[in-house]
């Protein structure tokens, strides 16, 4: 007996198997971004010490469990937030904030450095409001910091920093990662939670 | 000059699908190393609220706890109460620590200090809830969070 040469396989379905395969994980595949607003907790301490603040210093949004928001004892809706706290950080009322293009209104904040924004919530306030209040006054933070490195440096702020996190920035990483941090000291993000309180 | 006759009845070849399998392959390939098959089985509702201002969360040092109301098909069993999940399971407010501790260990040591929260809380949620696991992360020292949203932003300017 002749060796006989083995028959090929037919290879003619290999495609649609393939296929097959391929469209079930197009269907499965769910590419995550987890993306969110990042925030630090203050560390317990058992003593604090009593800070002196002046009370024109603290632009204070409460929400009550209807997701009404009272800002600076005005009530808001809550598209006037972003602007209310712009206003707020970019007073300058003690004329030593240079940079600031705000009214220079005596009853508001001095200085972006002493200006602290205090979000109060109650207990039964939804998540939804509270979320969007956090994004508002970040918003305003981020207009400040973009106008002041499209001033100094001719860039956006916001858009620089996603860029480094991302690991797209083009030139010098360590030198932006300064020019940030400049920025970010112009206008410190100051926003403190109070506990929620108890709905009566 | 039979060399300049033009071929009678020029069917069109048929294309070459040889290669086809290589080229479904390559993309199987691809779709299945960017594929993430979902770790945790949600027992809780999960609509995120919409925030535009955000941050990226590095994966490698990420802790996930989830919060709202019992998903619909365990609503019977456990009620329409805001829950918080961790793991595959329901916790309590008062063995959170545990929880936590324990997830924190799955890490890569070296990034076990710099551990950050995830919170994934459902847009129905009270903020009640989110306080008490706000002030347990503060007693276990993590005190770094993120409020993990989706995209987009319901706020008209």
């Amino acid at each position: 007996m002749g060796r006989r040469a083995t028959p090929e396989v037919n290879a003619g379905s290999m495609a649609d198997i393939a296929f097959l395969l391929l469209i079930f994980f197009l269907v499965t595949t769910t590419i995550e971004k987890d993306k969110g607003i990042a925030r630090q907790l203050p560390p317990r301490q058992d003593e604090q010490p009593p800070i002196d603040i002046k009370e024109k210093n603290i632009f204070v949004v409460t929400v009550n469990k209807e997701n009404q928001i009272l800002a600076d004892n005005d009530l808001m809706n809550i598209e006037d937030i972003r602007e209310a706290a712009i206003t707020f950080l970019d007073n300058g009322g003690d004329g030593s904030c240079a940079y600031c293009k705000g009214k220079r209104d005596l009853a508001s904040s001095d200085n972006p450095d002493k200006a602290i924004i205090t979000v109060k919530s109650d207990r039964e306030t939804s998540y939804k409001t509270y979320i969007q209040i956090q994004n508002e006054l970040v918003a305003a933070y981020n207009f400040l910091r973009d106008r002041e490195s499209q001033r100094l440096f001719g860039f956006k702020f916001t858009k620089v920093k996603s860029a480094i996190a991302t690991g797209d920035y083009k030139g010098n990483e360590e030198k932006a990662q300064v020019k940030l941090k400049q920025i970010q000291a112009l206008f410190p993000m100051k926003l403190s939670e109070a506990e929620a309180k108890k709905s009566q | 000059m039979s060399k300049f006759n033009k071929k009678k009845g020029g069917e069109l070849p048929a294309v070459n699908t040889a290669s086809l399998p290589d080229i479904v392959f390559m993309l199987l390939f691809f779709f299945m190393v960017v594929t993430v098959l979902r770790k945790d089985n949600m027992l809780v509702q999960q609509k995120l609220p919409k925030a535009d201002q955000v941050e990226k969360l590095k994966k490698d040092r990420s802790v996930f706890i989830y919060a709202g109301k019992p998903s619909s098909r365990y609503q019977e069993k456990f009620g329409t109460e805001g829950k918080i999940q961790i793991g595959d399971k329901y916790t309590d407010i008062n063995s959170l620590e545990f929880a936590l501790s324990e997830a924190r260990t799955k890490l890569i040591p070296e990034l076990q200090g710099k551990v950050v929260v995830g919170l994934k809380v459902d847009e129905d949620t009270n903020v009640g809830l989110l306080q008490d696991v706000k002030e347990k992360l503060r007693d276990l020292n993590m005190v770094k969070i993120i409020y993990i949203t989706a995209p987009g932003n319901d706020v008209k300017q």
